[in-house]
């Protein structure tokens, strides 16, 4: 295993288009290893793509069991994603490991289904929301060459729909 | 990094201010770090950090002109540029309701007496002339998260005000 340096914007490569994997074999094992890592070294990262160290390949790691009191998966592997269904929008605040001291906010579908394959070529599919979701599109965006930065909107009057205290 | 300096910039606002005052800088090899443009009130107000070898008499000389032209009051302080170090606010809350004296004030007393420090806030008076509403919008940190603040809501509204909090909750990807 080793940690990989993360591309940061405006690296070209963070932009190209990730194709499927279509070998699941030792080899897939150790490259997602290494995403592992690098991923677990990044500060706070909830999830990974491929493309952000060099790998054009559609694989994203997601893990946001870290975070209290959410909805989720536990720690998960999705090659070749493919979002089903969305519902909702939602806005909420993204940074990324490829562009350091900045976070904005975007809109995300609230709730999405999603088909994937684990590293040992297995389907899955899952339900998800809330930061999940939200966290599995913003992995999914950079294998289609897309970061949180051209999804952007404004900072200012816009509203977040979790966890208010109104009276 | 050295010589850094904060230009506030204050008048009437009309299209074509920040290219006409950007261009100056630039031709006159200074740098813009961050900026923040406001439109108050109809008065056009920015604050620029720009960053080169000259004094801020060197910048006020070679912005006079434009600076006139425009009939535009210039600030300059010398500062420390201090870029690359943003801090992420993980609590935003929004206050509306009838314009009314003082309630920037306690709504940020408040805030403070609770260790809250503010990174953003705007605020309008919109509506109408008979009946002024007033709008803001604040971003910080809150130490404890945004449940720390939360009985700020019931703390103060009242009369009219109506004040909602919002964990921000920010996804690293």
């Amino acid at each position: 295993m080793s940690i990989h340096p993360i591309l940061t914007y405006p690296d070209e490569l963070l932009k190209r288009i990730s194709t499927a994997v279509d070998k699941f074999d030792d080899e897939l094992l150790r490259f997602i290893d290494d995403l592992e890592e690098t991923m677990a070294d990044g500060p706070g990262a909830v999830g990974i793509a491929a493309p952000q160290i060099g790998h054009a390949v559609r694989i994203v790691i997601v893990d946001v069991s870290s975070r209290k009191k959410i909805k989720h998966h536990g720690h998960m592997v999705l090659i070749n994603p493919e979002i089903t269904e969305w519902e909702g929008l939602a806005v909420g605040r993204e940074g990324c490991l490829s562009v350091p001291d900045y976070t904005g906010n975007v809109v995300r579908a609230e709730k999405i289904k999603l088909n994937a394959f684990n590293q040992f070529g297995e389907t899955l599919s899952f339900e998800m929301e809330g930061y999940e979701a939200r966290a599995v599109q913003h992995e999914i965006d950079h294998l289609d060459g897309l970061l949180f930065l051209d999804r952007l909107v404004s900072r200012r009057n816009d509203l977040f729909e979790r966890k208010v205290y109104q009276k | 990094m050295k010589n850094w300096f904060m230009l506030t910039l204050v008048g009437s606002d009309k299209p074509g201010i920040v290219a006409k005052v950007t261009q100056v800088l630039y031709e006159n090899h200074y740098n813009l770090g961050e900026t923040s443009m406001l439109r108050l009130g109809g008065n056009f107000s920015i604050m620029m950090m720009v960053n080169g070898e000259g004094s801020s008499d060197d910048i006020r000389n070679k912005l006079s002109d434009v600076c006139k032209e425009l009939g535009f009051h210039l600030h300059i302080d010398t500062i420390e540029g201090l870029l690359h170090q943003h801090q992420i606010p993980n609590v935003k809350i929004t206050v509306s309701g009838a314009d009314r004296e003082g309630i920037i004030a306690q709504v940020t007393g408040s805030l403070y007496k609770k260790g809250f420090n503010i990174l953003n806030l705007d605020s309008d008076v919109a509506g109408t002339v008979e009946h002024p509403i007033y709008i803001m919008h604040i971003e910080g940190i809150a130490a404890e998260g945004a449940e720390s603040i939360s009985e700020l809501v019931s703390d103060l509204s009242t009369d009219g005000v109506d004040i909602s909090v919002y964990a921000i909750d920010t996804m690293v990807g």
